[in-house]
């Protein structure tokens, strides 16, 4: 934490960012298609930053946070379906069974010294297990989907989560803000300290005194706790669920893929990585349909992601931070 | 020594497979004092400290600590218990600062990150890596790293310190520093020591009172003088002829 001196610059250039993410739907250019890509790129910021916690943070390699994001979005939109329980409290169920979900999984693996690559084939394991549960619960609508109804209004109905693309932009603007003041909170608490150093060391954590299972779960059930209330976003923002796509290993690796670009671990990155593959998606898309070429968005993903860690392996924002003279080489 | 010890271990055991590394161990730390197990490689040293701080569970035997029992717990809770460890081979959280290493250690006593901050730097001030301290651990040297480990382990304010091979890869003139450092600390502040070493220079200077392990057995355990004199000592570590003659 060197930032000390350059805190009026760091809080200024925050201001001024915020304020210009606030603005954008007004911009005469930006239509419902430029509001619905900014939105795709603050889900995979929000997300990134969710699964930043267990991963980047605590140092635990989870592939499996789709069943967090998929628990968040059926609990809501199953309960506002079936007995019209508004949004906002359906978020609140979600969140709390992925967090006893999360909580059970790592609390399972950690007891039984279930770690590393195993622990990250757990996660999927679990993950996978759940998108086949699913596809046979009835109740949501099993493999034909769960559709929410979709009524056209006047207004925006923030209380219900129904109206437009600018409505959900600022939902998640306001989501992800919010992420990334409770990253940065606990990273300068204790608990981030502890998971940090369990992530470095966990030997050396647990000779310091760290209860090392209880802040490993305590990493795993906060974060997927956070993924399912944007997992209960998403599912008002699609209106539509299916098992194979909520739950699928895609989604897992697509979560991940932000904060690694970014850099993983850092507080800055999910945003920063999410912002840049999501522009690279959208230029790329653009190209591809004008080149008539087949796979270029994947293509580039792919090329994308081998650069940066053959060429940048910490992430983008750390290197960003040092060529714009930031100092400190992490957050 | 006082009727009633800092560290007591009693008769502590422990194999693996087909090897009994600590064999009926037992020996005691007074307040204050300042302990040395040595013995060769493979005597059971290390095997000894790990189930001191809670890394083994021993077969039998007792690890009493101020007058708690602390059999089988696991580190974190030995440490709660005012145990505090280095580790041989060292274990920095490389991505850390120096100052932030020191400071989960200082974070066991309380949840106050500005005191934490405070301790960690003056530890790191008496360990003369004050100028370190915004530096990521990674970057630091050998000597640097077993002192980061010290402070650290020293963060916690346990009230006994094992020190696992801190000196060694050091040189003379630093483990001189060291020996002085660890001196001054038991004596400001009451610190109990426990430490293996296999730089008899630092044993000799620093600690009051050695047990000698050989083949996971207590052979020896006195002064540094009757150490030094100790005809099976001698054996273990000379051979038969320099202890006086064979036969």
């Amino acid at each position: 934490m060197t930032i000390g001196r350059r805190r009026p610059v760091v809080l200024l250039a925050s201001a001024l960012l915020v304020s210009a993410a606030a603005a954008l739907p007004l911009l005469p250019f930006v239509d419902n298609y430029v509001v619905s890509v900014l939105i795709v790129a603050l889900f995979a910021a929000y997300f990134g930053q969710a699964w930043n916690i267990v991963t980047g943070f605590a140092g635990q390699l989870s592939l499996g946070h789709a069943l967090y994001v998929g628990l968040g979005a059926y609990a809501a939109g199953a309960l506002f379906f079936h007995w019209g329980v508004p949004p906002w409290l359906g978020m609140l169920a979600g969140a709390a069974g992925a967090a006893l979900a999360g909580a059970v999984i790592a609390a399972l693996s950690f007891r039984f010294r279930v770690g590393g690559v195993y622990f990250a084939l757990l996660t999927i394991a679990f993950a996978e297990f759940t998108r086949i549960l699913f596809d046979h619960f009835s109740w949501v609508g099993a493999t034909s989907g769960l559709y929410l109804p979709v009524a056209n209004r006047a207004h925006d109905d923030l209380l219900r989560l129904r109206g437009s693309p600018a409505m959900f932009y600022y939902v998640l603007l306001a989501l992800t803000l919010g992420g990334l003041a409770l990253s940065r909170h606990l990273l300068s608490r204790r608990i981030g300290y502890y998971w940090q150093a369990i992530r470095e060391d966990e030997d050396a954590a647990q000779a310091l005194g760290i209860d090392v299972f209880r802040y490993k779960v305590a990493a795993m059930g906060l974060s997927a706790a956070m993924t399912a209330v944007g997992g209960a976003l998403l599912a008002f923002y699609d209106n539509v669920l299916f098992p194979d796509t909520t739950f699928a290993i895609g989604r897992s690796v697509e979560i991940i893929t932000a904060p690694i670009i970014g850099g993983l671990g850092t507080l800055a990155g999910p945003l920063i990585g999410a912002v840049a593959l999501t522009a690279l998606g959208e230029v790329t898309t653009r190209l591809g349909s004008g080149l008539a070429i087949d796979g270029l968005k994947q293509w580039l993903f792919g090329a994308a992601l081998l650069a940066v860690v053959a060429l940048q392996p910490a992430g983008l924002w750390p290197w960003l931070r040092s060529r714009l003279g930031l100092g400190g080489d992490r957050r | 020594m006082t009727a009633a010890p800092l560290l007591a271990v009693q008769a502590l055991a422990r194999r693996f497979r087909g090897l009994q590394a600590v064999d009926g161990v037992s020996f005691a730390v007074p307040k204050g004092g300042i302990v040395a197990l040595i013995g060769p490689n493979g005597a059971g040293k290390t095997t000894t400290f790990n189930l001191i701080a809670g890394a083994l569970v021993p077969d039998s035997g007792r690890v009493v600590i101020d007058g708690s029992d602390i059999t089988g717990c696991r580190p974190d809770q030995a440490c709660h218990a005012g145990i505090a460890r280095t580790f041989q081979l060292v274990k920095p959280f490389a991505a850390l600062t120096v100052i932030e290493n020191v400071m989960v250690g200082a974070l066991k006593n309380g949840t106050d990150m500005r005191e934490a901050r405070r301790a960690a730097a003056e530890l790191l001030e008496r360990l003369g890596l004050a100028g370190k301290a915004e530096t990521a651990a990674r970057h630091l040297t050998l000597p640097e790293r077993k002192r980061l480990e010290t402070a650290r382990a020293l963060a916690t304010r346990p009230k006994i310190l094992l020190l696992d091979e801190v000196m060694s890869g050091l040189r003379p003139a630093e483990v001189d520093a060291m020996v002085a450092t660890l001196a001054d600390l038991s004596r400001a502040t009451g610190l109990a020591i426990l430490l293996t070493e296999h730089v008899m220079r630092a044993v000799m200077a620093l600690s009051h009172h050695i047990v000698v392990l050989h083949h996971g057995r207590k052979i020896a355990e006195g002064t540094p003088e009757q150490v030094s004199r100790d005809p099976q000592v001698l054996e273990c570590y000379l051979g038969r002829a320099a202890a006086g003659g064979g036969g």
